[in-house]
C-alpha cells in the first residue's frame, strides 16, 4: 500500500489513520495587500518583491499545517489565486475575460479555450519544490483535473467537452511525471465537476488513465470529489487507476454515507469530517463521531482523515482550530482503536434464509 | 407578420465593481447572503446595480428590459430564500453547473413576501417601456427548494403556486413575464403529476393579465411533461435551442405550439459571442421546420440566465440579440 510511507517515524499509535488536508488555506492579509499592491502600477512592489511574499506566505502555512498536527501537508496554495484560472495562465490556448459567479460572492476568472491547448510552463513543479524544502513532512500536491478544467472553462474550440477534457489529461499528466520526477510521492487530482452530469464518471475515468500512463505505481493518487451527487458515480469510480478517493460529505450531514456502503469500498476513503462553509469549530466529540463514520464504510487501515474540501473561505484562526481539533479527534480515534473501544465494519447482514 | 422581441431571461452577471463591494459589504459565507434584511449601505449598492443592469439594456436597446436580479445570491431559489418561513441550510449544487445556492427549507406557511414585487418597483421608475418581470416558475421553485411543513409534494406545489401568485398580483405593470422553469426538463414529473403541475401554472398565471412566457431550459421537454404543459394557459412557451434543438422541434411537430414563442437562440453559457447573422439563421431555421405554426410574437433570447457569463461577453450577447432582431433585416 501506498500509505504507509506518510506514517510518522514517532508515531504513538499502531494505528494509523492519515491526516491530511484537500488544500487551500486563507491567505495572510498582508499577501492579498501585497498582490494588490504588486498590480498597482504606481507602487514599487515588484515582481521580485511579491515572489518573496508569496515564498514567506507558503513558508508560513505550511508550518501552520504541521503545527496543527496534519500528516501530510501542503502549503495552503498560496501561489494559487483560484484552482482553475491558476492553470489556464499557464496553458497555452487559454484567455479569461473576467470574473463569473460560483455561489453568493465567490467569483472566478472563468477561462475561455480559444485555441488549441498546449503546454507552456511548469504549474507546481516549484510549488512543490520549495514546500518540500520548507517541512520534513511528506508533501501533497493537490492539482485540479483535466474534467474540471474542462467543464469549468468556455468551450469555443474543440467539438465537446470531451475532447476538452482529454486534452487537458494530457497536460496534466506531463506535469504529474514532473511532479514525480522532483520527488512527489502524494498527488491529489481534483475533481469537483465529476458526479454533476450523468455518466461523467466515463470520461474521468479515462481521463485518469492518461494522467497515471507512466507514473510509478508507489505513487499516491488521490481524488478529490464534491458537493456532487455520489449516487452518479459509485460504485464505478473503484475502477478509477487511484488509490484514494476524498469526498466532502459533513456539509450534507453524512445523508449520502449510505451510497459507499451498497457495495465494498475497495479503494482507501479520505472522509471530510470538517465543513469549510461554516466559521464555527467542530468540537473534538463531534469530529470523532463524523471519523467513525468512515468507519462504517471502510476499515481503519483504508481511512484517511481530512476536511470537507479547501478551507480558504473561512477566516485563518477558524480554519487553523478546525486542523487542529481534526487532528486530536484523529489521534484519539486511534488510541480508542488501539484499545478495542471501537467496532467497526458494517452491520452484519441476515443471510437470506 | 411575426414581431421579434429581443430579451432575456434576467439574473444578469453583477457589473464587476459591485462584486468586490458586495463581497467586502457582506462577506463571503453562506449566512452574509441576501435575505431580505439587508443594511442601507447594502440597499443602496443594489440600487446602483439595478440601475446599471438597466441602463446596459437601455443601451443595447433590447425591446424588453428586466429588472437583472443582481440580489438574486440563490439563483431561482431567491424568492423563497428571502421568506421569513423559510431557512437556508448548507450550499447544494444549482443544477449541472458549477454553481450552488442555499438550500431553503420551508418551515411554515407561505405567506405573501413582495420582496420581487418591490425590486421590480424600483425598476419601474428608470424603464418607460417594455419592462419585463422574472420569476421562477412553480415547479422550479417547489423542486429547488425542502418542504418541512406541507408534507405532500402536490400540496406544497399547490403553495408555492399561490406565493408566486401572490408575488405576481403585486408586480407593477409590466410588459412581459417570464417563468423560468429548467425543472421540467432538468427534473422532469412522472406522468400522474401532470395535471396538478398544469393546475400550478394556471394558479400563477391566473394571477396578471399580462403575457407570460413558460421558459424552460437546458434541454427539451419530454413528451408527457410538455403535453401536460401546453395544457395551462399563458401566452408564451420557451425552447431552448442552443443545448437541444432536435428535440424541441420534435415537441412542436408533434404536439404544436402556443402562437407566442421564445427561443433560446444565443448561448447564455459560452464565451463564444455569436454571430447576428447566426442568431438569424436559427430565428429561420426554427420556422421552416414548424411550417405548420404561424408565430405572432417570437422573442428571441439567451437560452438561459445570463450570469455565468464575464461581464464584457454578456454585453456583447445583448447586442447581438438585438440586432438579430431589427424588424427590417428579419422581414
Amino acid at each position: 500500500m501506498t500509505r504507509e510511507q506518510f506514517r510518522p517515524a514517532d508515531h504513538p499509535h499502531d494505528h494509523f489513520l492519515l491526516t491530511t488536508v484537500v488544500g487551500s488555506y486563507p491567505k495572510p492579509k498582508w499577501l492579498h495587500r501585497a498582490r494588490d499592491l504588486w498590480n498597482d502600477d504606481e507602487s514599487k512592489v515588484d515582481d521580485e518583491d511579491f515572489e518573496e511574499a508569496k515564498d514567506d506566505a507558503s513558508r508560513l502555512i505550511t508550518k501552520e499545517h504541521e503545527r496543527a498536527g496534519i500528516d501530510a501537508v501542503v502549503d495552503g496554495e498560496m501561489r494559487r489565486n483560484e484552482m482553475v484560472e491558476y492553470f489556464a495562465h499557464r496553458i497555452d490556448g487559454c484567455e479569461c475575460n473576467g470574473p463569473v459567479k460560483v455561489w453568493g460572492h465567490n467569483y472566478f476568472d472563468k477561462p475561455s479555450v480559444v485555441e488549441e491547448i498546449s503546454y507552456a510552463e511548469e504549474w507546481l513543479v516549484s510549488e512543490y519544490e520549495f514546500t518540500s524544502t520548507v517541512t520534513e513532512q511528506p508533501v501533497k500536491v493537490p492539482i485540479t483535473g483535466p474534467y474540471t478544467l474542462a467543464n469549468w472553462s468556455f468551450n469555443e474550440v474543440y467539438n465537446s467537452e470531451t475532447d476538452l477534457a482529454y486534452e487537458f489529461a494530457d497536460l496534466v499528466n506531463e506535469e504529474v511525471e514532473q511532479l514525480v520526477e522532483a520527488g512527489a510521492r502524494y498527488i491529489q487530482i481534483d475533481e469537483p465537476a465529476l458526479a454533476t452530469t450523468p455518466d461523467d464518471h466515463a470520461i474521468v475515468g479515462e481521463c485518469l488513465e492518461r494522467i497515471v500512463d507512466g507514473i510509478p505505481e508507489d505513487v499516491r493518487i488521490g481524488l478529490h470529489v464534491c458537493y456532487g451527487d455520489y449516487s452518479r458515480i459509485y460504485p464505478e469510480i473503484l475502477e478509477f487507476p487511484v488509490h484514494e478517493f476524498d469526498v466532502e460529505l459533513c456539509n450534507g450531514d453524512y445523508e449520502q454515507l449510505d451510497v459507499f456502503t451498497e457495495h465494498e469500498f475497495t479503494k482507501d476513503l479520505a472522509l471530510g469530517v470538517v465543513d469549510v462553509h461554516d466559521k464555527e469549530v467542530e468540537s473534538v466529540d463531534q469530529i470523532k463521531e463524523n471519523i467513525k463514520k468512515g468507519l462504517e464504510v471502510v476499515p481503519p487501515e483504508q481511512l484517511t482523515v481530512s476536511p470537507d474540501c479547501g478551507l480558504k473561505l473561512l477566516p485563518r484562526d477558524s480554519a487553523y482550530q478546525k486542523m487542529e481539533n481534526l487532528v486530536t479527534a484523529t489521534r484519539e480515534v486511534e488510541a480508542d482503536l488501539d484499545a478495542g473501544e471501537i467496532e467497526y465494519g458494517n452491520p452484519t447482514v441476515p443471510a437470506d434464509d | 407578420m411575426t414581431q421579434y422581441v429581443s430579451t432575456t431571461p434576467g439574473l444578469c452577471p453583477l457589473p464587476d465593481w459591485a462584486k468586490d463591494q458586495l463581497q467586502d459589504l457582506k462577506g463571503n459565507q453562506r449566512e452574509d447572503l441576501i435575505d431580505g434584511t439587508e443594511d442601507e449601505a447594502v440597499s443602496e449598492t443594489y440600487s446602483q446595480v439595478r440601475d446599471d443592469l438597466i441602463a446596459q439594456q437601455q443601451d443595447a436597446d433590447l425591446d424588453r428590459v428586466v429588472e437583472g436580479q443582481g440580489r438574486w445570491d440563490d439563483f431561482l431559489a431567491h424568492p423563497l430564500a428571502v421568506h421569513e418561513n423559510v431557512e437556508t441550510h448548507g450550499i447544494v449544487r444549482y443544477y449541472d453547473n458549477n454553481n450552488f445556492y442555499r438550500e431553503p427549507v420551508v418551515t411554515g406557511d407561505l405567506t405573501f413576501d413582495g420582496d420581487v414585487a418591490s425590486e421590480l418597483e424600483q425598476a419601474s421608475e428608470h424603464v418607460d417601456a417594455g419592462l419585463q418581470g422574472v420569476l421562477p416558475g412553480p415547479y422550479s421553485l417547489a423542486d429547488l427548494a425542502t418542504d418541512e411543513h406541507y408534507g405532500d409534494e402536490d400540496e406544497f406545489l399547490a403553495a408555492v403556486a399561490e406565493f408566486l401568485a401572490g408575488e405576481l398580483d403585486a408586480f407593477p405593470d409590466v410588459e412581459t413575464v417570464f417563468l423560468l422553469e429548467p425543472s421540467l426538463v432538468e427534473n422532469p414529473f412522472a406522468n400522474e403529476r401532470g395535471e396538478t403541475v398544469s393546475e400550478a401554472l394556471n394558479t400563477v398565471t391566473a394571477a396578471t393579465d399580462t403575457d407570460v412566457v413558460v421558459f424552460p431550459y437546458w434541454g427539451a421537454l419530454e413528451e408527457h411533461v410538455y403535453a401536460h404543459v401546453l395544457d395551462a394557459e399563458f401566452a408564451a412557451l420557451g425552447y431552448d435551442l442552443v443545448s437541444d434543438h432536435d428535440n424541441n422541434i420534435y415537441n412542436i411537430q408533434e404536439y404544436g405550439s402556443p402562437d407566442d414563442v421564445a427561443l433560446g437562440v444565443v448561448d447564455g453559457q459560452n464565451t463564444l459571442v455569436e454571430d447576428p447573422d447566426t442568431v438569424r439563421e436559427r430565428l429561420a431555421w426554427f420556422e421552416e421546420q414548424t411550417p405548420l405554426e404561424e408565430y405572432g410574437t417570437v422573442y428571441a433570447t439567451a437560452n438561459v440566465e445570463l450570469s455565468y457569463l464575464p461581464v464584457s461577453r454578456y454585453k456583447e450577447k445583448l447586442a447581438v440579440l438585438e440586432e438579430a432582431t431589427k424588424q427590417e433585416v428579419v422581414a
